[in-house]
């Protein structure tokens, strides 16, 4: 594999559920290091898009290829040992666990064979990296509390410091603005340039947050009742009537 | 100091263990084999349903798939550790496909196939008289034999159960402590982000009725040298219910907490015998009440109480810290 050859290839991907067309023949390829954006109305298909690129959803039609490998169909986590992170819309860490055993549980599957892991140690030999993890999130306060116990921007965090934690060539981050304060969200977009910038880790943002989108992602994709309608780089998007049409109904 | 505590309450309470049967009679030394036995049985439930937050209502039909293996082995005339094992290796294996509905069904639905299971073993074991001994069950199984020394006493019989239980603790303790331990949480409570991290929901779901199960099959195995009688009224479903009472009424997901369980369900009744004819209705109400205002079991209830006395601030970084991020 060529180093331009694309990190994320998605080809005629559908999805219908009854005679809703969620996905509708969607193509688009990432790069390796870029953060792209997806961004679209509410019920343009992003997230059914993601669920069925992450094996959470199985498409009518289409497939998917992770680094140049076949992947669609395949369960999610499969994909997480092929180097592919997410996070969800809804807050979706561990609650009756610390933030430490949030972010070793988020790698622990990494680490040798199942077998190997029930006579391992406790930690997995992750402790270090998992304190490394918490650092970069800047969570190192709240390491032993209960994740069930933070405040939702704080779990917001949690949530995304765990789909860093097996270091993934490919992180798929659903709405992680969403619920998350100004002082908070501007901490988070430079911790994910940084990440992005230090260890080149490819990203796929959907976004409700304009600002958020423009300022963080190189290239955006926008999808309307299904169907790709707009691609480019922020300033273009921004000026784009077709997309300002789809969201303001036109 | 405090590294030294809970090694310290561990050992106070391995203590307690060896010197509460002495001087007893043989019904006191029965109860407490029985409180260890059912604590082993109501563990195994425990990984099932507190860790891995997968619903069972079969555990009483794993104790009778090792309680008829080890009797039907041992009065053959084999000795009590094959029986034992072989038990034990069935329940794995049994667990293992029982497991397989639980990939599918979930909840109400999950508890209704187990329950079907409970039934099922109680049928076969009622009815393959050629097997089982129908009705009328087995009897006059040996008690295990130690480097030549009988444990045909109830005393050192009870201190054989003791290291059985000491060991499987030990084994226990290293499983739910282990990856696997933090896999099992994840996967009760959120599957498909424990799944999104690499964590085989499909796999772990099996391992957790299969280890479950042969839990249950060990403490079978060694319910047939204690009462040298079984019989398949001895694992109806009445029984599993009360695995499942042990497992909440000691608390769910904590590793202390069907010990709690069986020690309350067992033992207590015994504790309100003075009250004569209202010790059930006591013992029921009592059940009741815990449920309602604690409904994490009893080491909830302990945790609750040692926050009242330490009032550990949280740390609300949403309020300070957290949004320097």
């Amino acid at each position: 594999m060529s180093a331009a050859s694309p990190v994320l290839s998605v080809r005629d991907l559908s999805k219908t559920f009854g005679a809703i067309k969620a996905v509708d023949g969607v193509s688009f390829d990432v790069r390796p290091g870029e953060i792209l954006g997806l961004i679209g109305p509410n019920g343009s298909g992003k997230s059914t898009l993601f669920n069925c690129i992450l094996g959470q959803l199985k498409p009518d039609t289409g497939h998917v290829e992770v680094n140049g490998r076949d992947v669609s169909g395949r369960r999610a986590c499969d994909l997480n040992k092929l180097g592919v992170g997410r996070t969800f819309q809804q807050l979706s860490v561990f609650p009756q666990m610390t933030v430490l055993d949030n972010i070793i549980v988020a790698g622990q599957e990494h680490r040798g064979t199942m077998l190997g892991r029930l006579f391992g140690a406790p930690d997995a030999g992750l402790a270090g990296e998992a304190d490394r993890m918490i650092d970069f999130f800047r969570l190192t306060h709240l390491r032993d509390q209960m994740a069930g116990s933070l405040s939702y921007g704080q779990q917001k965090l949690v949530d995304a410091a765990m789909a860093f934690m097996a270091g993934p060539s490919l992180v798929l981050l659903d709405e992680p603005a969403g619920g998350v304060n100004l002082t908070m969200l501007a901490g988070l977009k430079e911790r994910l340039s940084t990440y992005n910038r230090e260890h080149g880790t490819t990203f796929v943002v959907i976004e409700h947050n304009m600002e958020f989108v423009m300022s963080l992602c190189s290239r955006i994709i926008v999808l309307a009742e299904g169907r790709v309608i707009a691609e480019g780089g922020p300033e273009e998007i921004r000026s784009n009537q077709t997309v300002i049409d789809a969201y303001l109904g036109g | 100091m405090r590294a030294y505590l809970k090694p310290a309450l561990l050992l106070v309470g391995l203590a307690a263990l060896i010197v509460a049967p002495l001087g007893q009679g043989n019904y006191v030394i029965y109860l407490l084999s029985s409180w260890l036995i059912f604590s082993i049985a109501a563990m195994g439930l425990n990984l099932t349903l507190g860790y891995a937050g997968q619903i069972s209502l079969a555990q009483a039909s794993f104790m009778a798939i090792g309680a008829y293996s080890t009797a039907i082995l041992t009065l053959a005339g084999w000795p009590w550790v094959v029986g034992m094992l072989l038990g034990v290796v069935l329940c794995l294996v049994v667990g293992l496909l029982l497991g397989f509905p639980a990939l599918r069904v979930k909840g109400h639905f999950l508890a209704f196939v187990t329950l079907a299971f409970n039934s099922l073993v109680f049928l076969v074991s009622r009815n393959e008289e050629w097997l089982t001994g129908g009705i009328y069950g087995l009897s006059g199984m040996p008690r295990p034999s130690v480097l030549g020394f009988a444990m045909t006493k109830n005393l050192p019989f009870y201190y054989f159960t003791l290291f059985v239980f000491v060991v499987f603790c030990g084994l226990f303790y290293g499983i739910v402590r282990s990856p696997w331990g933090r896999a099992f949480k994840a996967l009760r409570e959120n599957p498909i982000r424990a799944e999104s991290l690499g964590i085989d929901t499909r796999r772990l779901t099996l391992m957790a009725f299969a280890i479950g199960s042969a839990c249950g099959g060990l403490a079978g195995a060694l319910v047939t040298p204690l009462v040298q009688y079984i019989d398949p009224t001895s694992f109806a479903l009445g029984h599993s219910l009360r695995i499942l009472l042990m497992v909440v009424v000691g608390g769910a997901g904590y590793f202390f907490g069907p010990i709690l369980g069986a020690a309350v369900v067992i033992l207590m009744p015994e504790f309100l015998r003075f009250t004569e004819g209202y010790y059930l209705m006591i013992y029921a109400v009592l059940v009741i009440v815990l449920m309602i205002y604690c409904p994490s079991g009893l080491i909830g209830l302990g945790r609750k109480l040692r926050d009242l006395v330490r009032r550990k601030p949280v740390d609300r970084g949403d309020l300070k810290a957290g949004a320097q991020l």
